[in-house]
């Protein structure tokens, strides 16, 4: 109803559209390098906690470092990893790009959607990369 | 050029000379926030790349291959100086994250504050985790 309402034109009563309307507007590739830098983030730090755990389990000696590292191991292990590897280098990459535009480089359309499609190509790339590498030295 | 000017653009402005001079601006806590931020996410660039190059080495390692690894004085630092700038910076991102999508007041304090104790908790936990192990205990 308010969708309605703000979306009539004063006088004419005539239906407007809502802009951006978000079941039909599709985002901009700025904005989707922005909102998966926030989750890329939010994921991270959830990880911490694998990062926590692997860490308190090698201190606690080689039965407790065995139970964290089976699972790290496992299938669900690994895609943890994988979605944590992606994260890191995502937030990694696209980070030093906001530390270049915070410098005031790079700010112009070309430049911002080329470094997107970098960014997501490159993160991507680096993740079977380091994930290929890793299971080659087991 | 008006002679109320303030701002030192030419143009006038609503913001009184000492609330300018504080430099703390709407959010009245200036810039501190979002300059450790960078300063952190600048650090975490080369300890993130070290970090993700020795995990690999590690790859498979059994307890004994963990322990010497952290058992070396190199690692030791520079694992206990990544956990500090990682919770450091994960607590300052959530804080953004937080302010940005809530809105109650009370509750906005309690989650955020909530994360940072979270964070100084996990911190020194795997700090300590590290000492341990380096130390021999």
């Amino acid at each position: 109803m308010s969708d309605t309402q703000a979306a009539t034109g004063p006088k004419t009563g005539r239906q407007r559209p809502l802009s951006p309307h978000l079941q039909v507007y599709r985002l901009p590739l700025p904005a989707i390098a922005s909102i998966t830098h926030r989750i890329t983030g939010i994921g991270l730090t959830v990880g911490t906690l694998l990062l926590a755990w692997w860490l308190i389990a090698a201190a606690a000696g080689p039965e407790a470092y065995a139970t964290a590292a089976g699972f790290i191991g496992s299938p669900i292990g690994w895609l943890l990893m994988a979605g944590w590897v992606w994260a890191l280098w995502y937030h990694t990459l696209n980070g030093v790009r906001h530390l270049a535009w915070d410098a005031g480089y790079g700010l112009e359309l070309g430049p911002v959607y080329k470094g997107g499609y970098v960014i997501w190509g490159a993160s991507v790339g680096l993740t079977i990369a380091t994930l290929g590498v890793a299971a080659f030295a087991i | 050029m008006s002679t109320a000017s303030n701002t030192g653009h030419g143009k006038a402005s609503m913001r009184t000379p000492v609330a300018r001079a504080r430099g703390l601006g709407a959010a009245k806590e200036g810039v501190q926030h979002w300059w450790a931020q960078r300063v952190s996410a600048a650090a975490l660039v080369p300890l993130a790349l070290w970090f993700v190059a020795s995990i690999i080495g590690l790859a498979g390692a059994d307890h004994a291959a963990v322990v010497e690894w952290l058992s070396n004085p190199l690692v030791t630092v520079l694992m206990i100086v990544l956990i500090g700038t990682t919770f450091y910076h994960a607590s300052l991102g959530m804080q953004v994250v937080y302010e940005d999508y809530i809105h109650t007041h009370w509750l906005l304090i309690v989650v955020n504050v909530g994360t940072k104790f979270l964070c100084v908790l996990l911190a020194a936990s795997a700090i300590l985790a590290v000492l341990k192990i380096s130390l021999g205990a």
